[in-house]
């Protein structure tokens, strides 16, 4: 199934948003609002014709502080129909919130873990944000575009 | 350098850098926390499990991770994608070649040269990811038995994964972290006489591989050990993204290179072994490893068809350049581009973001298998015994390089 054919069915079950295919993504994506993440992704879990039912990558993005955004891309595989999709959120920088699909697919737990570990993106109604990666005590995010290294860490000098 | 402190020492950093997820106050009357890890031989490597348990029985099971993280994603930022290549060897540095031919198939997938790749680079790339994908489950097999009292698979699998070592630092100079499979094409080719060694090795290990199956995977205190044992039904699975053996162990057939038929895989002819519960019920450690076991002969297939196509059709020419289609600057269009690959622990994905304007990639996300297999781990435990934590782990065959990356 054709990524404009996955909009014009989601614009038909969600009259009020607006959805956007990406250009030059493979596997073709969507952009999706961040308010309505979860009952899109809801509906392109149980929905017959696509029935996404694994999500295999979630990534965080930044665009930079110029840009003044960040993205949150999930990756979608459906193993009875052979569908891919990705999935865009773009997240403004003074907001960076978004609601948690630990509820839909448990493997979003670990990997959306990471991406708060990374960027510092809060996401709502996750059972247990913590860290993963760095240290509970590590400071800053270090993947954001404009991350500095903390100085000293237990004496020991950061950076090189 | 020498009179400056290194390291201040205090007695809480654990607690303030990695602190336990449960206090006492939390646990109910009999349930204690016992610490796993991070130097535990049954952890594979640095991983530590907070366990919650009450008296033998495992009430929750909390991996702390992070021990081994090198910061691949943000090396993989600052570098031109040539350069990233050797960075994908240390990830899960038991089969490198399987995390190079990923990477380079998707940096050649942005630049649309994927299908002008010569078939002998890509029948040899074939070889070398079959030979490592067998390594890797020789060091899974191996360390499982271990891992559940019988040492005797441990010595015969090392034995035989020290052949394969010798036959790829032939190839490519290196025994764990090749660097060989590169953006475009191969390091050099094959070394002569390569074809005729590699397939005197198969046939050596052929019965090799019956005569472990025999002494270990059906013997009755390995599968008095295993069966019945972490059970992961397939809904489940799917549900928390498990990929590789694991997933077919509890009886999907789903295997990239059948799915996504990447590469030469499609012109060769190999089987999708599935868990069908032999021993005990669908999809628990017995079936997972059984599944490794198989995709081992079926990986010998895939080496002795291939061998024989670069012996015939695609044979050892001396005007053959492996390193004709490397492109002297790798400089991919602005796009999204995620690409996923069969490593033996399961689907290992790189997600690219290229702006069009420089050599070195915006975003480059690599999903670790053994990351997301792990996950599942408190599921698996929970409801069993401390010993079979041990089983567990083993099964899920993690490899703590991938998981931190």
């Amino acid at each position: 199934m054709k990524a404009e054919e996955i909009k014009i069915l989601l614009e038909e079950n969600f009259p009020q948003k607006s959805f956007e295919v990406v250009e030059n993504a493979s596997p073709q994506g969507i952009v999706v609002p961040a308010e309505s993440l979860v009952a899109v992704m809801d509906f392109l879990h149980t929905n017959n014709k696509l029935y996404f039912d694994m999500l295999s990558c979630i990534t965080g993005l930044d665009n930079g502080p110029e840009a003044g955004n960040m993205e949150v891309i999930y990756n979608l595989y459906s193993v009875p129909n052979d569908i891919h999709l990705m999935i865009k959120v773009i997240l403004q920088r003074d907001d960076l919130k978004v609601d948690s699909l630990v509820e839909i697919w448990k493997t979003a737990d670990w990997q959306e873990r990471e991406v708060y570990d990374m960027y510092g993106i809060h996401f709502n109604n996750h059972p247990d944000l913590r860290r993963i990666l760095m240290p509970a005590d590590w400071e800053g995010f270090p993947l954001r575009k404009d991350y500095e290294e903390q100085t000293y860490y237990r004496g020991m000098k950061v950076k090189y | 350098m020498a009179n400056q402190v290194q390291y201040i020492f205090d007695n809480q950093n654990l607690n303030k850098s990695e602190p336990q997820k449960f206090r006492q106050e939390d646990l109910k009357h009999d349930e204690m926390i016992v610490n796993i890890g991070p130097q535990h031989p049954s952890t594979h490597g640095v991983l530590r499990l907070e366990v919650i348990t009450s008296g033998e029985e495992i009430v929750e099971v909390v991996p702390h991770l992070g021990y081994l993280h090198r910061c691949f994603e943000k090396h993989a930022e600052n570098l031109p994608y040539n350069q990233t290549l050797p960075f994908t060897d240390r990830m899960d540095y038991l089969a490198a070649m399987n995390n190079e031919h990923g990477f380079a198939m998707g940096v050649e997938r942005m630049l649309g040269i994927e299908k002008e790749i010569p078939k002998r680079v890509e029948y040899i790339r074939v070889v070398v990811a079959e030979l490592n994908r067998l390594a890797s489950h020789f060091v899974a097999l191996g360390s499982y038995g271990m891992d559940i009292g019988a040492v005797t698979a441990f010595f015969w699998t090392m034995r035989d994964r020290e052949h394969i070592l010798r036959l790829l630092e032939w190839v490519s100079g290196a025994r764990m972290l090749y660097n060989y499979i590169w953006v475009g094409g191969l390091f050099y080719d094959l070394p002569v006489g390569f074809e005729e060694r590699c397939l005197e090795f198969v046939q050596y290990l052929k019965p090799k591989l019956k005569e472990l199956e025999n002494v270990v995977i059906d013997n009755t205190i390995f599968v008095n050990r295993t069966a019945n044992v972490g059970v992961l039904p397939l809904d489940l699975a799917i549900n928390y993204g498990i990929t590789g053996p694991m997933l077919r162990g509890s009886g999907l057939e789903f295997d990239l290179r059948k799915v996504d038929g990447y590469s030469v895989y499609p012109e060769i002819d190999f089987d999708i072994p599935v868990g069908k519960g032999q021993m005990g019920q669908l999809g628990d450690c017995w079936d997972r490893t059984w599944v490794r076991v198989q995709e081992c002969y079926q990986s010998i297939r895939i080496i002795e068809q291939s061998l024989e196509k670069l012996m015939k059709e695609h044979k050892r020419d001396r005007d053959f350049d492996p390193r004709a289609m490397v492109p002297k600057k790798i400089r991919p269009k602005a796009q999204d581009l995620y690409v996923r690959a069969e490593n033996p622990k399961g689907e290992t994905g790189f997600y690219f973001r290229a702006d069009g304007r420089s050599d070195i990639p915006f975003r480059c996300k690599a999903r670790g298998a053994s990351f997301v297999n792990l996950s599942i781990i408190n599921e698996l435990a929970k409801g069993g015994m401390i010993a079979d934590l041990v089983a567990v782990i083993g099964s899920i065959d993690i490899v703590l390089g991938e998981v931190d990356r």
